[in-house]
């Protein structure tokens, strides 16, 4: 069963960063970390007690389940590149905020709104 | 775990990124020991190598120390804390560690695992499955990582860089690592052609092929800077490239249509199913390779090309 609580904490870390941590890059880190904490699980629920790697062999009888690398695999290329949107909407913020701290935005938006109320 | 735990705490965040790789590294490690050995190279390629790179550039444009910390840890604590019991719980019925009765080695897999060495011919029934049996869904996801590069080249769009005169070194005079990454070049681009088109026999595929062959363009930016590297692969060509390997790969199930089978059945490309398996496996996995090359080399441009806040002004 420890394979399922290591994927549960790594996933539970990844979490924490997500909704404690107030840096945009951090934050990225931490579903990095969630989604890597998923890979585990799948990889770790196709493992065959005795198995080999899911490649022809001769003398080899048992594989282990080749579909969950599969998924893995495509998601891992997937994770990459999505990463890399979010960093780009990081960099945008950044250009735009010239912070990437969530309460430092959330100021700067709090003033342009009270600055436009009093505009009206 | 516990470079996850420090990487948490960790305000300086080259650190973080630091050990953020190491700790793909180990989990690509992980992957191989649980006989995922597709997977763990893909991790080692992308988690420890990409992704390092990118997020190292991210912090180039934007802050490298993370602000104190102004809040109160113990909400999201309780959040975590109870969302992460709830989950234990749920997994107490889960089947134990390399069952092999488990449900999830009852359906599919048995399959894949019996017929694929002679339906499709291939050894490696990882890249069987990804390009046969699934083939719909990696096209999908080929076509997910196409539109991921769209959104990058939407958000930040591939600017001139700082250092565009060429022949001007991004890192200084260093002759020795000038040198070692020359000759490392060659062999890092003849190794991503032998896991492009030896994946159907060993680990490998061109999800990893592509990774790869960027991977090489990537040092090579690094080290002689970004105008010698846009000289010999212009980021225009790069936008063609990866439309050009998700054509390849519906083109090819379009052909398979014409010849009279459904869409993405190889076993019309030849005369023999087992040889149209192989001419089409090989196909499709150079339009993965191609698309997942130009859309990590677009990504990379994009980032490197972009100034400091600061020299913007």
């Amino acid at each position: 069963m420890y394979n399922y609580w290591l994927a549960v904490f790594l996933m539970m870390a990844g979490f924490y960063v997500v909704i404690a941590q107030g840096n945009l890059v951090k934050k990225i880190i931490g579903l990095g970390m969630f989604q890597t904490s998923v890979f585990i699980l799948y990889i770790s629920m196709g493992k065959v007690e005795g198995g080999s790697a899911p490649i022809v062999t001769e003398g080899v009888e048992a594989y282990s389940n080749p579909v969950p690398h599969v998924l893995m695999l495509t998601a891992i290329v997937v994770g990459v590149a999505t990463t890399a949107v979010g960093l780009s909407l990081v960099v945008r913020i950044n250009e735009a905020y010239g912070s990437v701290e969530e309460d430092d935005i959330q100021e700067l938006d709090n003033e342009l709104d009270t600055i436009q109320e009093s505009g009206l | 775990m516990v470079v996850a735990l420090v990487a948490i705490r960790k305000n300086d965040l080259f650190a973080v990124v630091m050990l953020f790789g190491i700790y793909s590294f180990l989990t690509a490690v992980l992957f191989m020991d649980l006989d995922a050995v597709d997977v763990a190279f893909t991790e080692a390629a992308v988690g420890a190598g990409i992704s390092t790179v990118l997020m190292l550039s991210t912090l180039r444009l934007t802050k490298r120390y993370e602000a104190a910390r102004r809040r109160n840890p113990i909400l999201p604590l309780l959040v975590v804390g109870i969302t992460g019991a709830a989950l234990i719980y749920g997994l107490m019925d889960a089947p134990q560690f390399g069952d092999p009765m488990a449900p999830v080695h009852q359906h599919m897999a048995p399959r894949f695992i019996q017929d694929s060495p002679t339906e499709v011919g291939v050894p490696n029934m990882v890249t069987s499955v990804l390009a046969s049996y699934r083939g719909y869904d990696t096209l999908g996801e080929t076509t997910v990582i196409f539109t991921a590069g769209l959104a990058v080249l939407l958000l930040l769009g591939i600017r001139e860089g700082q250092n565009t005169r060429p022949g001007r070194l991004a890192i200084g005079d260093t002759l020795v690592l000038r040198v070692v990454v020359k000759v490392l070049i060659a062999f890092i681009m003849l190794y991503a052609l032998y896991v492009q088109f030896h994946g159907d026999y060993g680990a490998g595929g061109g999800f990893q092929a592509g990774v790869i062959f960027a991977t090489a363009f990537v040092i090579y930016d690094l080290v002689f800077g970004e105008a010698d590297v846009r000289r010999v692969m212009p980021p225009h060509w790069l936008g063609r490239l990866a439309a050009a390997g998700i054509f390849l790969y519906a083109g090819t199930g379009v052909v398979s249509m014409f010849l009279g089978a459904p869409f993405l059945d190889y076993n019309a490309l030849a005369h023999d199913p087992v040889h149209g398996q192989h001419l089409g496996i090989l196909l499709i996995e150079l339009g993965v390779g191609t698309t997942v090359f130009a859309v990590i080399l677009t990504i990379f441009y994009a980032f490197s090309g972009m100034r400091r806040p600061h020299q913007v002004s």
